[in-house]
Formats: C-alpha cells, sequence, structure tokens
C-alpha cells in the first residue's frame, strides 16, 4: 500500500554497486574459486586425497593457526600488528608443562594457557597504546623475550607427561572425523565474524583501521579498542598453545616456530589490507583452507618441502596481483 | 605330520594371497629432520641402493624444509594418508612426534627411527648409527693401527661431564689391555671450544715429548688437535684421530696430521634402516628384544632389551675416501 506522496520520491539506492555484481567480484569468490580448484586438482592428483580421513588429517594443518589468523585479522584491520604470537605459544605451553610437574590436572592446565596468552597480550597492548610504540617493534621484542623465557627455563629439556584426558583437546574427535580442534575453530570463527560484521566494536575497528585519528575525534575510544584487540590476539595465542600443545603431547621451547608468518600470511591472503581499514573474517576463514589444502595436496604427491614454500608464496602474490591488474586493466579501457 | 605340512604350506599361500592384491611394491617413506642436508641426501642414496637388491621396493625420501617437530608431524600425516607401508624417520623432536606415529601405526603402518630417535612408544625399534662399546673400541683401535710398536697415546675430550664422551672414554679404557703397547698417559679437557682445545692440545706435545697419538672423540677438539699438531711441526710424528665430519677433516687428511678418523656412514644408515623397515613391514622379522634383522651388505643387527638396534663400528675416513665424503657431509 503506497500513497502518493511517497511514490514522488526520487528513488535512492542504499548502496551504489550492484549487490550481485559486486559479490560476484569480491575477494571471497576469488577465494572460493581457488579453493575449489585446488580441491579438485588435490583430487585428480591423489587418489588418497578424497577420503574422510585424510580430509580429518588435512584439518590439523591449519586449525591451530587459523585459530590465531582470525584474532590477527581483526587487530591489522584496526592498523596494528602483532609478530610474537607464536612465542606467546612457547611461552604458555612451556608454563603448562611445568604445572604438569606440580601435578595440575586438565581444566587448570587449559586455564593456565588462555591465561598466559591473555597476559603476554595485555603487556603487548599496553607497550603500544600506553607507551604509544610502534607494534610492530614491541612486538619483535616481546617475540624474543616470550620465546626467551622459555628458553630460559627449558633449555634443550622438554616438558612431557601431559595427563591422558589433556590430549583430546589436540587429538580428540567430537564425531566421526571431525575433530575437536576443527569444531572449536568453527565456533571461534562464527564469534568473529559476528563481531567484525555485525557490532559497533567492529564498525569501530574498521574506523580506526581507515583513520585512526578521525575515528578518535568522532568518540571511539581508539586506545582502548586496540588494547583489548591485543589481549584477544594473546587469548587466542593462548588457545592454540593448549591445542598445539595438546596434539604434541609435550613442549619444547622451539614449539610453533616461525608460525607468525604463517599466520600473517593467511590474514593478507585472506583479503584483510595489511595497513588497516580492511578486510573479513570469512576470507580468512577461506585463506586457511587453502594453505591446507595446498600443503596437504602437495604432501600427499610428496613434493619437498621447499617446493610447498615456494608454490604459497606464488599464490599469495597472485592473489594480490590479480584484483589490482584487473582494476588497471578497466581503468585503462575506461 | 602331513597334515601340518599341507596347513603349512594353506597358510602360507593365503598370506601370499592376503598380502599381494593390495600393492605390488612395498612403499617405505625415509623421513629426514630437514631436505636439503647433505648427511640425509647420503642417507636416501643409500635407501635407493637397499630398494634396488631388495627389489619391488619404493622409496619415498621427504621432510620437512624447517626442522620443526610441527612440519614433520604434517609430513607423517600426508604419508598416514598415502597408507605407506613403512615410515623410517629421523626424528626432529623425540616427543613431539609419538602422537603422531602412534596413529600411523594404529592403522597398520610399520615405523622405526633412525638416527635421531623417538620415545619407545612412538616406535617399534630404533637403529643407532653405532653403540658406546664399539665407537671406544674403534677409537682405540685407529691409533693402534698406525702405532705396530705402540706408543703413548692421549685424550682429548670434550668437557669433563659430557655424556656421551665420558661413556666412550670408558668404553675404550676397557678394551685397553686388548691393544698391546698402546699406552694411555693423559685424558684432557678441551670443553668443545677450539682455542680451549688447541691449547690443551699443545700442552700435551709439550708434556709427553713421545707421544704418538691425540685421539679426539669430538669434532671440534680433533680439528683443534690436528692444527696444534701442524703447527707444532709434528706431522708424522704424532698422529691425530678420533670422531669428525669427513668436511671438517679434508685438509688435515690430506697435509697428514691425520691417518684416519671415524664417524658414521650415513649412507649405511638409510641402507640399514630401509632393510629393517622391509623385514618388518613384510613381517619377516617381528620387532621384539632379541630379533635379528638382515641388512644386506652391513651384516645383521639385534635389537635389545631397550627396542634399539646399534648398525656397526663407526665407518674408518682416510686418504682414500675423504674426497667422496667431505662433499656430503
Amino acid at each position: 500500500m503506497t500513497d502518493a506522496a511517497e511514490t514522488t520520491h526520487r528513488h535512492i539506492p542504499d548502496r551504489l554497486d550492484n549487490p550481485i555484481k559486486s559479490a560476484v567480484l569480491s575477494w571471497e569468490t576469488l577465494l572460493v574459486l581457488v579453493a575449489v580448484v585446488i580441491f579438485i586438482l588435490n583430487s585428480l592428483a591423489s587418489p588418497y586425497f578424497l577420503n574422510a580421513w585424510s580430509l580429518s588429517d588435512l584439518t590439523f594443518n591449519f586449525t591451530e593457526k587459523a585459530v590465531i589468523a582470525l584474532a590477527m585479522a581483526l587487530l591489522i584491520t584496526s592498523g596494528e600488528i602483532d609478530l610474537s604470537v607464536a612465542a606467546i605459544i612457547a611461552l604458555a605451553s612451556t608454563l603448562m608443562g611445568m604445572a604438569v610437574q606440580w601435578g595440575v590436572p586438565t581444566p587448570g592446565l587449559v586455564a593456565i594457557g588462555i591465561g598466559v596468552g591473555l597476559a603476554c597480550g595485555a603487556f603487548n597492548g599496553a607497550l603500544v597504546t600506553g607507551l604509544k610504540l610502534p607494534s610492530i617493534v614491541v612486538t619483535i621484542g616481546t617475540m624474543s623475550l616470550f620465546r626467551g623465557i622459555s628458553y630460559a627455563i627449558l633449555g634443550d629439556r622438554a616438558y612431557g607427561g601431559y595427563p591422558s584426558d589433556f590430549s583430546f583437546v589436540g587429538q580428540g574427535y567430537v564425531w566421526w572425523v571431525i575433530s575437536f580442534e576443527l569444531v572449536l575453530f568453527v565456533f571461534a570463527a562464527v564469534l568473529f565474524w559476528f563481531a567484525l560484521h555485525r557490532t559497533n566494536f567492529g564498525r569501530q575497528i574498521f574506523a580506526i583501521g581507515n583513520n585512526a585519528v578521525a575515528a578518535q575525534f568522532s568518540g571511539v575510544r581508539v586506545a582502548r579498542i586496540k588494547f583489548v584487540l591485543f589481549c584477544l590476539t594473546g587469548l587466542m595465542s593462548g588457545i592454540a598453545a593448549v591445542m598445539l600443545t595438546a596434539r604434541l603431547g609435550s613442549t619444547r621451547p622451539s614449539i610453533a616456530q616461525g608460525w607468525e608468518l604463517e599466520v600473517i600470511t593467511m590474514v593478507v591472503l585472506g583479503g584483510v589490507n595489511i595497513l588497516g581499514g580492511a578486510g573479513s573474517i570469512t576470507g580468512v576463514v577461506l585463506a586457511a583452507l587453502i594453505m591446507g589444502l595446498v600443503t596437504f595436496g602437495l604432501g600427499l604427491l610428496n613434493v619437498p618441502g621447499i617446493v610447498m614454500s615456494i608454490f604459497i608464496g606464488g599464490l599469495l602474490i597472485t592473489v594480490i596481483a590479480l584484483p589490482i591488474l584487473y582494476r588497471m586493466w578497466r581503468e585503462r579501457r575506461a | 605330520m602331513k597334515l601340518i605340512h599341507t596347513l603349512a604350506v594353506t597358510t602360507a599361500l593365503a598370506a601370499v594371497f592376503a598380502a599381494a592384491p593390495a600393492y605390488a611394491q612395498t612403499r617405505i617413506a625415509l623421513v629426514v629432520k630437514s631436505l636439503g642436508n647433505g648427511f640425509f641426501e647420503a642417507a636416501a642414496r643409500g635407501a635407493e641402493e637397499a630398494a634396488g637388491e631388495l627389489g619391488d621396493v619404493e622409496i619415498i625420501y621427504t621432510g620437512p624444509t624447517e626442522p620443526t617437530a610441527e612440519a614433520q608431524i604434517e609430513v607423517v600425516n600426508s604419508l598416514i594418508a598415502q597408507q605407506v607401508d613403512a615410515i623410517a624417520i629421523s626424528a626432529n623432536d623425540p616427543d613431539a612426534l609419538v602422537p603422531a606415529l602412534q596413529r600411523a601405526m594404529q592403522r597398520g603402518i610399520t615405523v622405526i627411527s633412525w638416527d635421531s630417535g623417538v620415545a619407545p612408544e612412538g616406535r617399534e625399534m630404533h637403529l643407532n648409527p653405532s653403540s658406546n662399546d664399539l665407537i671406544g673400541n674403534t677409537i682405540i683401535k685407529l691409533s693402534a693401527d698406525h702405532l705396530p710398536d705402540g706408543g703413548d697415546v692421549a685424550i682429548l675430550s670434550a668437557t669433563a661431564t659430557a655424556t656421551n664422551q665420558n661413556i666412550w672414554i670408558a668404553e675404550a679404557e676397557k678394551v685397553l689391555p686388548d691393544y698391546e703397547g698402546i699406552n694411555l698417559v693423559a685424558t684432557v679437557y678441551g670443553d668443545d671450544q677450539s682455542d680451549k682445545s688447541y691449547r690443551e692440545a699443545q700442552g700435551l706435545i709439550s708434556s709427553y715429548p713421545g707421544l704418538k697419538a691425540i685421539i679426539a672423540p669430538t669434532t671440534v677438539g680433533i680439528v683443534a688437535a690436528a692444527q696444534a699438531v701442524t703447527d707444532a711441526g709434528k706431522i708424522g710424528e704424532i698422529n691425530v684421530t678420533g670422531l669428525a665430519l669427513p668436511s671438517e677433516m679434508a685438509a688435515h687428511i690430506k697435509s697428514g696430521a691425520s691417518q684416519s678418523f671415524a664417524i658414521w656412514n650415513p649412507i649405511d644408515l638409510g641402507y640399514s634402516a630401509t632393510y629393517i623397515a622391509h623385514a618388518l613391514a613384510t613381517d619377516a622379522a617381528t620387532a621384539e628384544p632379541g630379533a635379528t634383522i638382515s641388512i644386506g651388505r652391513v651384516g645383521e643387527v639385534t635389537i635389545g632389551e631397550d627396542g634399539q638396534a646399534a648398525m656397526a663400528e663407526p665407518f674408518t675416513y682416510d686418504a682414500s675416501n675423504i674426497d667422496e665424503f667431505a662433499t656430503i657431509f
């Protein structure tokens, strides 16, 4: 039922782009296509790929890193970065191992792992927001600091003897081939998607990443939100530490060496702007899946690891360059 | 008797038919700490050699780029998915690999470790390149080989608390009476530091004018001792020997400061690991204490109470083979 007054209004669209067209041309669509192509190639290349247990094993290659990537995506969208995530895993795992020697049961171990992660994140956040230091410098420092403490405590020894029910976190299956780690990751992904794309908190992260000063003058509490994001990244690193420690059943100070770069690769491949201001959780989840598919698929063909690194690097550059090339091509035509 | 015979033949036939259709080949994965390492490339050569002798064996030589446990677990997971018959692994971590390797064993894959071992619950047996008593005997034998009339020898070790070196020296002292005329005059410690080892070697040269050989069961010590002997102009009078890496000792072998030295041979190690993995995967042998498994041209190994076996005495390197191995490791 429309009345005469309304029909005389000019139609003003909610958005300038055609939503269907922009969805088709979006980064996520490109990632889905890449994932499907790799999935098909894997199935054709190896007779062992299309098997429920193989696909289940595949998820273990990325779940722990992807759990951190969810929080890292928010942090990078806000224009900051955390290079200490792998070192946080080492410290959290070391202190969990220490607690095992004192006879702490599984719930206590999980609490220690998550608590240490949160504390490390808060430490990073306090240095960045309190002292106004660049996050890349602060977290390069804490990267050495956190892992250094692990080395100081453990040296060349290892902690083991984790209780058998603790191993469920990293090795257990909820139902058939669906691992507990995978369920945890999916649950976390839904929470982070909601936080970034459906809440004020999420809108404020985008605002800070696009222009922190403008956001500050618009009443966004920039420092507080950045502090929360560092805490969140630390917290997720703590959760990843619990998962990884439970999967390995032991702790050495070299645990998760080099993971910070793999986590950041996932985030960037997922379409998050490394300079902040843009990104989506869907993209990060797809990027995690793609990296899992690529590493597992090439592993099935016994491709040496160095070729795998070259492939991941090439994939990253291709996926980032393609949209830019497309835009340049369109501008030249116009 | 005839009944038993018939039963045995039938069982054997059934076993052949049950085993045959899955794969014509036995697929053995040689998993190393990291790719691009000369030591492991040499082990892979040995594995291929063994595969050629055994026939119908495919070697999958693989490993991560970074020498980490996490990356090696990803490799193991992909091997489980490929349903290989056996995994022979040199592990980056004795404990962290255990859950992944246990899963492999649950799915019927034979798992052994070699070179760098896995905790007992994560493998069926472990192949050591050598054993403490064989090493102890070898380092004395190396000096005795070039001293037909006997003479004074001294040991230059790592630190006084180094577990491996102390065990080897204790074993060496045990076999000393077997070598007539060989007289151990001193044991000194260079702490595995080049400069301290060099000074300790100088001290030995001046304190014992009749010294005929310096035995250093550590690669830092042997290189420093060879340098000290060279600098003192004692080449030909004092022979430096012990355990070392061929690449670090090539120059001293050529100068004559060292006649020969020993260390495990990575080619033989990969070769033997393949033989053992094949025997266990094809059920020709069982991994239990006391079991003896043939390892082709290298001989045979016997699995000890601890589930470990020693391949052979360390391999001797001298002027005849140093060039070949110096490029490997």
